[in-house]
């Protein structure tokens, strides 16, 4: 059994690692070139948030010889990676993906803020470099957020569309697992509870001031952190770690 | 007439006295069709040439390789922007530019029409496809349109990461097991002759050589540019154990350079004439996130708009 | 299909590389406003640390002088060399001045 700061490092790494690879599949589709180079940075930047966790859980996981940040990316089985669903969503069109980046960084800020406090040094560390790149992420959805949302009737509703899609999955960030539980009480980690009050204004100002609506919707039963994702994770891991899987032990 | 004739001496006097020509000053029709045609294409490139890469981002072995992979299909993009921005200058807008790639009318690299099959061909592009780009570019970094010229500058700065990630990939390959090594030398006879086919046409066989020369948009012909290419790259090929596709590659001594075999021409005219392995794919790719984006963009500008309607009301 | 049709406006990104230099003209890129433009410049022009500050302007509020009339602009200010240092003969053996 493999330590809980360990298994608490997945469920940080995750989140950005599953949604960087999904930004990762847009790089060369995107509406303009000029928005294509935006969000290959975020998902740049995330891959670098990913690494920094995985960097430092191989060296925790003494059980785990020979663990590198690339065993922990690419080695897993399904039900090992820890990520929240939401993050799975698939690139349905422009409004969905600046949605979902859109929950997420708001969220992420938040837990980014809160983990500048970490007892652990190396995830307060994390945390500091991090909530640059977060900050300019949450700038950057909130303004596409209203240029979709209060742009013409065409994008107006397409993107409420994803918003109503994509709200209820949001509750998953905040339904405490016991890793999170054990992590915030020890000191490492974030108490989810205190972030939801931010969240909400966040997602209030955000949301209005893109003249949408937040949905009224029951959450969404989500276990993602629990490692029981969406039909999307096995097609996300299929090409992930196909080459690892395809080729195994050897140096590329 | 004789005025005309007149400014087009004047105008090639600047040229040869080594002055950069800027937007806004005179030039011949002729000269500024041939650069639109000219950076567009090579815009249309950097642009097409994001697939096949982008093509194995999410599938690159490890996280080391997949941000060096991602960031450079990025720099693509940064490389596109900025040759279309040169292009706009002399009064075509990058919609025109897109219609025209879109439409056949415009070409663009023809190696890029060829299929990324395994992730060594991500190593053999960086290598040899960047490498054959940056020998094209370092030439153009001093060409006579000020800001093609520019746009080269600031392209060679970036790109001289490209050839040597892409080397890497293959020296790590090739330094790999037995299978590594196979997937290697497979991807590089895949990319050899394309990658010669890049310098275009046979000198007699390139009717705007000539003109392009004079205008120093080329200062070499493609002939002594692939001849530059081949005598640079086949010492890389023996460092990394791999044996070239070409059993007529020798040096020969008498000449200084490596003699190589016939390309196959055929096959170039029917890549560039648009019946390569991937050449409907890779339209048919921009004209979908040309289409799937309409909305996007349209949004933004009716945004902006309103923006800046509520900014004049409380004005 | 269409709603609008229309590209979105040039604009011209200028880049201070660091504290104490001035800004200089880095090149273009496309946005539908300036908070647009100041992201994408953000996004295409400072990737490798080239800045710590940036302007944007829409290309079109830029007034260029004309090439044409370059001579009568320019070539009046050749023949003033006693606008340079070097104009005025001292003795060499003078120091700090």
């Amino acid at each position: 059994m493999s330590s809980n700061l360990f298994e608490y490092l997945l469920i940080l790494g995750d989140n950005s690692m599953i949604l960087a690879h999904r930004l990762s599949e847009l790089c060369g589709h995107g509406p303009s070139l000029e928005t294509d180079i935006a969000l290959t940075n975020t998902s740049l930047d995330l891959y670098g948030q990913v690494r920094n966790y995985f960097q430092y859980a191989a060296e925790i996981a003494p059980e785990q010889p020979g663990a590198s940040e690339d065993s922990i990316a690419f080695l897993r089985r399904e039900r090992q990676y820890r990520n929240c669903i939401l993050l799975e969503q698939p690139n349905v069109d422009f409004a969905h993906v600046i949605v979902r980046q859109f929950l997420f960084d708001a969220f992420q800020n938040l837990q980014l803020e809160a983990l500048l406090q970490s007892s652990d040094s190396q995830i307060a560390a994390i945390a500091e470099k991090s909530l640059k790149e977060s900050r300019y992420h949450l700038r950057f959805s909130s303004e596409w957020l209203k240029r979709l949302g209060d742009g013409t009737e065409t994008s107006h509703q397409k993107t409420q569309t994803a918003l109503d899609y994509l709200y209820p999955f949001v509750h998953e960030f905040f339904d405490e697992t016991e890793i999170e539980e054990i992590a915030a009480k020890e000191g490492y980690g974030a108490k989810l509870a205190d972030l939801k009050p931010g969240f909400e204004s966040i997602l209030k100002e955000g949301i209005e001031s893109a003249t949408l609506k937040i949905p009224d919707s029951k959450p969404r039963f989500a276990q993602g952190k629990l490692g029981i994702h969406t039909e999307q994770m096995g097609y996300i891991l299929a090409e992930l770690q196909f080459m690892q899987r395809a080729y195994p032990n050897l140096q590329w | 007439m004789s005025k005309e004739v007149n400014l087009e001496e004047q105008f090639q006097a600047r040229i040869d006295a080594g002055e950069r020509i800027e937007p806004k000053d005179w030039m011949p029709e002729r000269y500024r069709k041939t650069h639109i045609r000219q950076i567009s294409q090579h815009a249309h490139s950097e642009v097409v040439g994001m697939l096949p890469e982008g093509n194995w981002i999410t599938r690159a072995p490890s996280l080391r390789r997949k941000v060096g992979l991602l960031a450079k299909v990025q720099d693509e993009a940064g490389h596109g922007l900025y040759l279309y921005s040169a292009a706009e200058t002399l009064g075509i807008s990058r919609d025109q530019m897109e219609e025209q790639l879109l439409s056949g009318k415009a070409k663009y690299s023809s190696i890029f029409n060829y299929p990324t099959l395994s992730w060594a061909d991500i190593g053999a592009i960086g290598w040899l496809v960047d490498g054959a780009a940056i020998i094209n570019q370092v030439m153009l970094t001093r060409t006579s349109y000020g800001p093609y010229a520019r746009a080269m500058v600031r392209i060679c700065k970036e790109e001289s990461f490209h050839q040597r990630q892409g080397y890497e990939i293959m020296l790590g390959l090739c330094q790999g097991s037995r299978e590594q090594k196979e997937m290697a030398q497979d991807a590089l006879n895949r990319f050899w002759w394309p990658s010669l086919m890049m310098f275009g046409p046979r000198d007699h066989e390139s009717p705007n050589t000539e003109q392009s020369v004079r205008w120093k948009i080329k200062r070499k012909t493609n002939d002594e540019l692939r001849q530059q290419f081949v005598d640079i790259t086949v010492p890389q090929a023996d460092y990394l154990g791999l044996k070239m596709p070409d059993p007529d590659l020798k040096w020969n001594e008498e000449r200084g350079h490596y003699d190589f075999g016939e390309i196959n021409w055929d096959e170039f005219w029917q890549v560039v004439k648009g019946n390569g392995p991937c050449n409907k794919e890779r339209i048919a790719a921009r004209q979908a996130a040309r289409d799937n984006g309409e909305w996007v963009r349209e949004a933004a500008i009716a945004h902006a708009k309103k923006k800046r309607q509520s900014l004049d009301k409380s004005a | 299909m269409k709603e609008i049709n229309e590209e979105w406006p040039i604009f011209e990104v200028f880049i201070r590389s660091k504290n104490g230099l001035e800004h200089r003209h880095a090149g273009s890129l496309h946005a539908a406003d300036s908070t647009m433009a100041m992201e994408n410049a953000r996004d295409v022009y400072t990737r490798r640390q080239e800045g710590v500050s940036i302007w944007v302007v829409e290309s079109k509020h830029i007034t260029a002088s004309n090439p044409t009339e370059a001579g009568e602009m320019f070539e009046p200010a050749k023949d003033k060399v006693y606008r340079h240092p070097t104009f005025y003969e001292l003795p060499i053996e003078l120091k700090h001045i």
